[in-house]
């Protein structure tokens, strides 16, 4: 592999483009991801009351229930949110980008 | 507030429990000989190793025996990796952290799973797209070989030591309990067949006992769910309800309870949860196995799936357990404590729902699981011996690719006998800080010097190097001058420092070490490091270049 190829791929409006989008989506997920777990430590940290409230009258199920749960299926909905789009559009714009270069 | 601090102290007493859960601790009695476990067991064995004959014969290449020859698709590589992280003792740990204080087990596993999306948003590519065989390929990608790797390699050998000791002192107690082995044959046999799948199976092998490790204990935990959730008619509330009547502590279960005593120790645990994850060799390792990116992120989908169905199961199971464990007088001894320990809720709950053949099924999956475990923190240590400290450092590149093998299977024969000579020798020691230790030095060492050489263009070997090593020095210093070996284990009267997870300081100070190293480099050797960032940089993006299933 010769440098000028990586050159040219580095000053291709495409790849600024690529990385832009890519890193920016990147970065907005894992800070949904750490906000919600620091939401959570938080919240037992400092009102666990909060989290052992019933959800209704006549239920046992407290709040934190759903709230776990829901913590665990956030990170794998997220997840999945992330490869969709990698595996489509990031990885169309990518392979663009890696032809364009080999011509 | 003082309540609240006095509270804290008060629970302070109860937070060992955490590591504990992943390393299985506390003495265990021998339980009769469990006829139809073995008959099981020793099926899985057969039909592992005939595996590991039928990767022999297809292991050809270096990069067949490092990294199965990047031919394991995603949904395969997701099973691997979740497997990983489904070792034994978190099975029967969280189960048993359920069953005794209920809610704060899910708070326990949200913490270990959360880092993955983490490890996907950010690592996952850049990682497949630079690396080979091991993640010091990647670290020491630009930098200078000798001393990036040399860092590496020791960070990897010492979690897998530490992480390698805790399996083998879990694995033998399991086995006694599960089996009624003696405890140092459980552990020599354990290290015997570790070595056997590494040595002639490599990664390819490794790989598949992981794989169907996982599937059996995803399916023997889901019947097991599905039993309890049976046994209350499908309707959560009932479980709930009931599990609160006849727990000795009541309604406390449904909300956190002593797991979490102040917002620092809690983010300074997630931190090593999450990028001590980021760190571990032999997790790392996994994401060179498939042939790319794409592959590497699916891997990471199917992975957290997985591995959040299973932590959403094991809470079913410990309620379950309250169920219908601890109100059968068949189960518990003449104190009315569980027998064999409350690590052993997850069993009884398998014997209760299944009878004695899925009893024998469930203790023959927890003894696959340590199996599996080992065989992948073993090879990991052999490659870093091997790749990382023979071929580039001792050969300096210049080692050819048999020779390379052959000292990668003597190191696996070595790391297998330190294994079977440590975890008989630390038989009655307490372990549990080992895991935490484990985890900790991968945040503070692996995952700061991996991150920033993907991500900071002015990261040079001498900011890598001294900052390394003091993630590294830091987290054992300050894990030592804590309260789980200070107090506990060197019986000091108070800790030096005052937290029980390091990690909050010790990735800190890894990080403003190898920032304030990097930026004052003002040599030669350094400007050019910095200009290879670019080209790196492409590559981690679009893969070009990268070694792929193609070639290597």
């Amino acid at each position: 592999m010769n440098d000028s190829i990586y050159l040219s791929i580095q000053n291709s409006p495409r790849f600024k483009e690529l990385v832009s989008k890519r890193e920016r989506f990147a970065w907005i997920l894992s800070a949904i991801m750490l906000g919600l777990y620091a939401a959570f430590i938080l919240l037992i940290a400092y009102g666990p009351q909060i989290l052992g409230a019933k959800i209704s009258a006549t239920s046992t199920i407290t709040w934190g229930m759903p709230i776990g749960v829901g913590l665990i299926v956030s990170a794998f909905v997220l997840t999945a949110i992330y490869v969709r789009r990698a595996n489509g559009e990031f990885d169309d714009l990518n392979n663009a980008i890696l032809k364009e270069a080999q011509q | 507030m003082i309540r609240r601090l006095l509270a804290a102290f008060g629970l302070a007493a109860f937070a060992p429990t955490l590591w504990a859960a992943e390393a299985l601790t506390g003495a265990v009695q021998k339980q009769p000989l469990n006829v139809s476990a073995i008959i099981m067991f020793v099926v899985f064995v057969g039909f592992t190793l005939y595996i590991t004959y039928w990767a022999s014969k297809k292991n050809k290449t270096a990069s067949d025996y490092y990294s199965a020859g990047g031919k394991i698709t995603g949904f395969q590589n997701g099973l691997a990796i979740a497997g990983d992280y489904m070792s034994a003792a978190s099975f029967l740990g969280i189960s048993a952290l359920v069953y005794t204080s209920g809610y704060d087990g899910l708070i326990y596993s949200i913490g270990f799973l959360v880092g993955w999306p983490i490890i996907l948003f950010l690592i996952a590519e850049r990682l497949r797209n630079l690396g080979k065989y091991t993640f010091a390929d990647v670290a020491s990608y630009r930098l200078k070989q000798k001393e990036i790797r040399t860092l590496s390699a020791c960070g990897s050998l010492v979690v897998v030591a530490f992480y390698l000791i805790a399996q083998m002192v879990g694995a033998g107690k399991l086995i006694q309990l599960l089996f009624g082995l003696d405890y140092a044959v459980a552990v020599v046999l354990v290290g015997i067949l570790m070595c056997l799948y590494v040595l002639f199976g490599g990664m390819l092998a490794t790989t598949w006992v992981q794989i169907i490790k996982a599937v059996m204990l995803l399916s023997g935990a889901s019947f097991m769910a599905l039993m309890v959730m049976k046994h209350v008619n499908f309707d959560f509330n009932v479980l709930f309800s009931e599990a609160v009547k006849v727990h000795p502590k009541g309604e406390a279960i449904m909300s956190p309870g002593g797991l979490v005593k102040d917002p620092i120790s809690a983010f300074s645990l997630g931190l090593a949860l999450m990028f001590g994850t980021a760190g571990l060799p032999h997790i790392l390792m996994r994401f060179f196995t498939v042939s790319d990116a794409k592959e590497a992120r699916k891997s990471v989908l199917y992975a957290t799936g997985f591995i959040g169905y299973f932590y959403i199961l094991t809470f079913i199971i410990g309620f379950g357990a309250i169920l219908l464990v601890s109100t059968n007088p068949t189960f518990k001894d003449a104190a009315g404590a569980l027998l064999g320990g409350n690590n052993m809720a997850a069993v009884h709950l398998a014997d209760a729902v299944g009878g004695s053949l899925f009893l024998g099924f469930i203790s023959a999956v927890a003894f696959a699981t340590i199996l599996a475990v080992v065989a992948g923190l073993t090879l990991a240590g052999a490659s870093a011996v091997s790749h990382d400290l023979y071929a580039s450092v001792i050969k300096a590149g210049k080692a050819n690719e048999k020779d390379e093998i052959r000292v990668s299977k003597y190191t696996t024969v070595a790391l297998a006998v330190v294994a079977i000579l440590l975890g008989i020798a630390f038989e009655s020691q307490n372990i549990a800080f080992m895991v935490g230790l484990a985890f900790s030095i991968a945040a503070s060492c692996n995952f700061p010097v991996l991150l920033l050489s993907m991500y900071w263009k002015n990261l040079t070997t001498r900011g890598a190097m001294i900052g390394g090593w003091m993630g590294l020095i830091s987290a054992v210093v300050l894990m030592v001058l804590g309260p789980t070996i200070w107090v506990q284990i060197l019986h000091h009267e108070k800790a030096i420092f005052p937290y029980e997870y390091p990690a909050l300081f010790s990735i800190a100070i890894a990080f403003v070490g190898i920032w304030f190293f990097s930026i004052t480099d003002k040599s030669k050797a350094a400007e050019g490091e910095r200009a290879l960032f670019f080209p790196q940089f492409v590559r981690s993006q679009t893969g070009l270049g990268a070694s792929g299933a193609v070639s290597h």
